[in-house]
C-alpha cells in the first residue's frame, strides 16, 4: 500500500532526537497556552509562529502542530475544572465535565477527556492517511446550499434533541443569532447594529462571550453560595486513569459515532465547531436515560471530546489539500506554511511528499506523546480544586480578563466579557440554557451568509436545498431532527403497543 | 447610468518600466543617514540611523483574515525582516480583519501618534468609507510607501469555456445568470463584475464570499462559473489544472515569463483588452503609519520597507504571486494615492456602490 510506505518514510524523517525534543517543547508550550482561557490554540500558535522561521519546514511544522495538540489537550482542563471553555469546541465538554468535577470526579473527567481526544484524533489521522485524495474531492462538493444544510442540521439537532424546554432553547438561540448579526454584513457590505460605535465594528467575538457567559457567571453563582468550594478534593491517583480505561470498551458506540461525526464535519470546510455539539446531542439521544446527561455522566465527556478532536484533526486536511482552513488555528498554520514557501493546495501532496508525510507522522507521534504527558499531569491539574475558592477565584477572573483582552487586544472586550458574565448569571437563574446561545453566536453569521448566497445563486428558489442527493439528505435529516420529539413519541407509542402485545401473548 | 462606460484606468505609474523603481527610496529619505556603508549596516543587526528606531515590538496590522493575500504578504515581510536582521525589535502580525477590514482602519485611526503600528493597506482604504460609511480617511494616516500592485484575472473552471469570447457568449446564452464568486460586497471584485456586465452585456449573479481562497475552491467545485481573483489566490488551483485564466485586467500582460503550469506562464495570459473587453484595474499594496508620527519615525519605516523590497524573500514573493513591483514614497506616493482615490471613487459611483 502506497500510503503505508510513505507514512513509514514520514516516521523515518521524524525520528531524530532533535525533532523529538522539539515535539516535547511544543507540547508543553501548547498545554500551557491551552490552560489559559481565551489564549487557546490560535493565539498560542500565532505567538509562537515566529520562533520557527529559522527552522526547516518539517521541524517547524512538527513543533507548531505539537503546540496545537498541546493546546487542544489543555483546553479541556479549564472546561472541566472551572466551566470555562478555552475553545469553541470545548463548550460541550463543560456540560458534563464540570458537574463531574463538582462531584469530586475531576480526575476521572480529565482522564476521559484526554483519552477521548486521543481516540478522536487517532481516527481522524487514520482517515487522513488512507483517504486523503478522496476526501478532498468530497470537500469540493460543498457549495453555499450544502453549507447551510449542515448549519441547519446543527441548529435543528439542538432544538429537537435538547433536554431543555423547546421555547427556552429557541429564545436562547434567537438572542445568539441577533448578537451574531452585529458588525459588518459581508453579503451586503453594510454595517448592522453598530450604532456608530467603532468598538462594535468587529462584531461580538464568540470567545469573549463564552468566557463571560460560562466563566464569570459561574464565579458569580459560587460567590452567592457563600464562597463554598463545590469541587471536593478529588481522590487522585493513576489508578483512576486505569479504571476509566477499563470502562472504555463499554462506550465504543459513542466513541465510534462521535469520531465519525467529527471526521465528517471536520473535512467539511468550516464545519469543525458544530461537531462537538452534535456528538454530545446524539450521544444523549441514543442513551437509555437521557435525563442523566448534564449531571456528570462520563459519556457526556467522551462524546463531545472525541468529536471535537476528530474534527479538529481532520480540519487540517482541507487546509492542506485545498488551502481552506477549517479552524482558527488551522488558518494560522496556513500562514506559517506560506512563510516556509509551501503553498497548500492540490499539488502539495504531490510536490512536497516529505513535508506532508512528516506532518502526518508527527500527528501520530505528537498524539501519543501528548497523551502520556497530560495523563501524568492529571493529578497536578486536578489538585487545583483543593485550593480554597477565595484564592482561586481572583486568579480565574484575572486570567479570564487577560484571555478576553488577548483575543483582539481590545479593552472593550473586557467590559463585554463582564457584561456577558451578568447575562450568563441571569440566564442560569431563570433556567435558559447557554449552549444554544453560544452555538448561534458562533454559527449564526456563517449560516446567514450561506443561506443568502444560496438564495442569490438560485434566484430565491428554496428548492435549491433539495437540488441534489447530498444537500437534500442533509436538509431532510435536519427537519426530521427538528421535529424529533413528536416523531419519537409516535415511534414510542408504536413500540409500546408492540411490546405490550408481545408480553401479553 | 451612462451607457458609455469610462475606461477603468488607473493612475499611470512608470509605464515604461515594470521593474522595481529602486532609486527613489533613498532619494526620498530626508534625514541624514549616518555615513556607514549599507553593507555593514545589513551585516550588523543595528540599522544605521541617526534618528529614531522602535523600542517596542512593531505590530504589522492586517486588514483581512488569516491566510489571505495581505496576511501572506505581512508574514513574508515579517520573515524577511527577521531573517535579514533589518530591525532590532521583533515584528508581530496582528490580524484585524473584522468588519471586512474596517476594524484595522479604525484601529489605525485611533492609534494616533503610535509609531509601533504599521498598516498593510489595499483598496479598501478608498472603498470602505464610501460603501459602508466608515468614518475613515486615509489622509489621516501617515503614508510610508507603496510596495506592490496586485493584478486581477478573470478565471473560469477548466471544464468551462476556453476563451473570453466563448465565456461571454455562454454567459449571455445561459438561462440563469452565471455565478461570479468574489471577496466581499461592493469592493474591487464586485466593481469589476459590474463593469464586466456593462462592457459585455452579459448578466452575472455576484456571490460575495469571505475570502479569495473560498472563491477559488467554490469555482473548482463548480458552485460558481467564474471569479476575478488575484493571481495569488488562484495560483495553486491553476497549477493543479482545475481553473483556467481567461484574461488579466491590465493594459499590459503580466511580466513574469517563468512557467507556472506545465505549459503556461503568467505572461501567456492575454489582457482583457486584447480579448475585446476593455476593463482594467490594479490594486495597491501600501504601508501606512498612524497619524501624527514624527518625520524621523516615518523615515525609519521608509528605509525599512525599502530594504525589504531588496531582499530575496520579497523578490521571490513578487514573482510567485505575480505582483507588480513598485516602490513609491514621499510626494510620489501621495500623488499616486490621490489619483488612485479619485479613480476608485468614480468607479464606485458609477457602479452605484456609494452609500447615500
Amino acid at each position: 500500500m502506497e500510503a503505508f510506505g510513505l507514512l513509514l518514510h514520514g516516521f523515518a524523517v521524524l525520528l531524530t532526537w532533535k525533532t523529538l525534543a522539539l515535539m516535547m517543547i511544543g507540547l508543553v508550550l501548547g498545554i500551557f497556552v491551552g490552560v489559559l482561557p481565551g489564549l487557546g490554540g490560535p493565539n498560542g500558535v500565532a505567538i509562537l509562529l515566529p520562533l520557527t522561521f529559522t527552522m526547516d519546514p518539517t521541524s517547524a511544522i512538527v513543533m507548531l502542530s505539537c503546540i496545537y495538540w498541546g493546546a487542544l489537550f489543555g483546553g479541556a482542563i479549564t472546561s472541566i475544572l472551572f466551566n470555562i471553555p478555552g475553545e469553541a469546541w470545548s463548550v460541550a465538554t463543560t456540560f458534563d465535565g464540570y458537574p463531574m468535577a463538582q462531584q469530586g470526579r475531576a480526575a476521572e473527567a480529565l482522564t476521559a477527556a484526554f483519552t477521548s481526544s486521543f481516540i478522536g484524533s487517532l481516527v481522524a489521522v487514520l482517515l487522513i492517511t488512507f483517504l486523503a485524495p478522496m476526501i478532498s474531492s468530497f470537500a469540493l462538493k460543498f457549495g453555499p446550499p450544502e453549507f447551510f444544510a449542515v448549519y441547519l442540521l446543527t441548529f435543528c439537532s439542538f432544538v429537537g434533541l435538547g433536554r431543555e424546554a423547546k421555547h427556552k432553547t429557541v429564545i436562547s438561540m434567537s438572542l445568539g443569532l441577533l448578537l451574531a448579526g452585529v458588525g459588518m454584513d459581508t453579503v451586503s457590505g453594510q454595517l448592522r447594529m453598530t450604532f456608530g460605535s467603532s468598538e462594535l465594528l468587529r462584531g461580538i467575538n464568540f470567545l469573549v462571550a463564552v468566557i463571560g457567559l460560562f466563566g464569570i457567571s459561574e464565579i458569580l453563582l459560587t460567590m452567592e453560595e457563600r464562597l463554598a468550594l463545590r469541587g471536593h478534593a478529588a481522590s487522585i491517583s493513576l489508578r483512576v486513569v486505569l479504571s476509566v480505561w477499563k470502562d472504555l470498551p463499554k462506550y465504543w458506540v459513542t466513541l465510534l459515532r462521535s469520531s465519525f461525526i467529527g471526521c465528517w464535519l471536520g473535512i467539511t470546510p468550516g464545519g469543525a465547531i458544530a461537531a462537538s455539539f452534535m456528538g454530545y446531542n446524539l450521544a444523549k439521544r441514543f442513551a437509555k436515560d437521557p435525563e442523566s446527561f448534564g449531571k456528570g455522566r462520563i459519556e457526556g465527556v467522551f462524546a463531545p471530546e472525541t468529536a471535537a478532536h476528530a474534527s479538529g484533526t481532520s480540519a487540517l486536511l482541507p487546509m492542506l489539500a485545498l488551502g481552506i482552513p477549517g479552524s482558527g488555528t488551522a488558518a494560522i498554520l496556513l500562514g506559517g506554511l506560506m512563510v516556509w514557501g509551501l503553498n497548500p493546495g492540490p499539488l502539495l501532496f504531490v510536490e512536497h511528499k516529505d513535508f506532508v508525510w512528516g506532518l502526518i507522522a508527527s500527528m501520530y507521534l505528537g498524539n501519543v506523546v501528548g497523551l502520556v504527558l497530560v495523563l501524568t499531569t492529571v493529578p497536578i491539574f486536578a489538585s487545583i480544586l483543593r485550593v480554597p475558592f477565595a484564592a482561586v477565584a481572583p486568579m480565574i477572573v484575572v486570567s479570564c480578563a487577560i484571555g478576553a483582552y488577548a483575543i483582539q487586544n481590545a479593552m472593550f472586550d473586557i467590559w463585554l466579557m463582564l457584561g456577558f458574565g451578568v447575562v450568563g448569571y441571569v440566564f442560569k437563574k431563570i433556567g435558559i440554557a447557554l449552549a444554544p446561545f453560544t452555538l448561534a453566536l458562533v454559527l449564526g453569521n456563517r449560516a446567514e451568509d450561506a443561506f443568502r448566497l444560496s438564495m442569490i445563486g438560485s434566484g430565491g428558489d428554496l428548492k435549491v436545498f433539495w437540488s441534489n442527493g447530498l444537500v437534500g439528505s442533509i436538509t431532510t435529516l435536519a427537519i426530521v431532527l427538528l421535529f424529533w420529539p413528536a416523531i419519537d413519541a409516535l415511534l414510542g407509542r408504536v413500540r409500546w403497543t408492540q411490546r405490550t402485545r408481545a408480553t401479553s401473548c | 447610468m451612462r451607457r458609455n462606460v469610462r475606461l477603468l484606468e488607473l493612475a499611470i505609474f512608470s509605464p515604461h518600466n515594470t521593474k522595481p523603481i529602486r532609486n527613489q527610496g533613498t532619494k526620498l529619505v530626508r534625514i541624514p543617514v549616518k555615513a556607514v556603508g549599507a553593507a555593514t549596516a545589513l551585516l550588523l543587526s543595528a540599522p544605521a540611523f541617526a534618528g529614531w528606531e522602535p523600542t517596542k515590538p512593531v505590530e504589522i496590522v492586517v486588514a483581512a483574515g488569516a491566510g489571505g493575500a495581505s496576511d501572506q504578504m505581512a508574514r513574508m515581510m515579517q520573515a524577511a525582516i527577521q531573517k535579514n536582521n533589518l530591525m532590532k525589535q521583533p515584528m508581530v502580525v496582528s490580524l484585524k480583519g473584522g468588519a471586512s477590514g474596517a476594524e484595522a482602519l479604525m484601529y489605525m485611526k485611533s492609534s494616533e501618534g503610535d509609531p509601533n503600528k504599521v498598516l498593510i493597506a489595499y483598496s479598501l482604504i478608498y472603498m470602505l468609507p464610501l460603501s459602508a460609511k466608515i468614518p475613515f480617511n486615509w489622509r489621516e494616516l501617515t503614508p510610508v510607501s507603496v510596495i506592490a500592485l496586485d493584478q486581477f484575472v478573470l478565471w473560469d473552471n477548466s471544464a468551462g469555456p476556453k476563451t473570453v469570447k466563448e465565456f461571454v457568449d455562454a454567459a449571455k446564452a445561459a438561462t440563469a445568470p452565471f455565478k461570479m464568486g468574489g471577496t466581499g460586497s461592493k469592493r474591487e471584485d464586485h466593481v469589476l463584475t459590474v463593469f464586466l456586465e456593462q462592457k459585455t452585456g452579459a448578466k452575472f449573479s455576484y456571490l460575495p464570499y469571505k475570502s479569495g481562497g473560498e472563491a477559488a475552491t467554490q469555482l473548482v467545485g463548480n458552485h460558481t462559473e467564474s471569479n476575478v481573483n488575484n493571481p495569488s489566490e488562484n495560483l495553486e488551483v491553476w497549477r493543479a489544472g482545475q481553473v483556467r485564466p481567461l484574461c488579466v485586467f491590465d493594459k499590459e500582460r503580466i511580466a513574469y515569463t517563468g512557467k507556472v503550469t506545465d505549459t503556461q506562464s503568467w505572461a501567456d495570459i492575454p489582457t482583457c483588452k486584447e480579448e475585446g473587453v476593455d476593463v482594467q484595474y490594479l490594486m495597491l499594496r501600501a504601508m501606512f503609519l498612524p497619524g501624527k508620527v514624527t518625520p524621523e519615525q516615518q523615515a525609519f519605516y521608509v528605509e525599512l520597507f525599502h530594504k525589504v523590497t531588496q531582499t530575496a524573500e520579497y523578490k521571490d514573493y513578487m514573482e510567485k504571486q505575480a505582483l507588480k513591483p513598485i516602490f513609491l514614497t514621499g510626494k510620489d506616493m501621495v500623488q499616486f494615492l490621490e489619483e488612485d482615490d479619485a479613480t476608485n471613487k468614480s468607479l464606485m459611483t458609477e457602479a452605484g456602490f456609494v452609500a447615500k
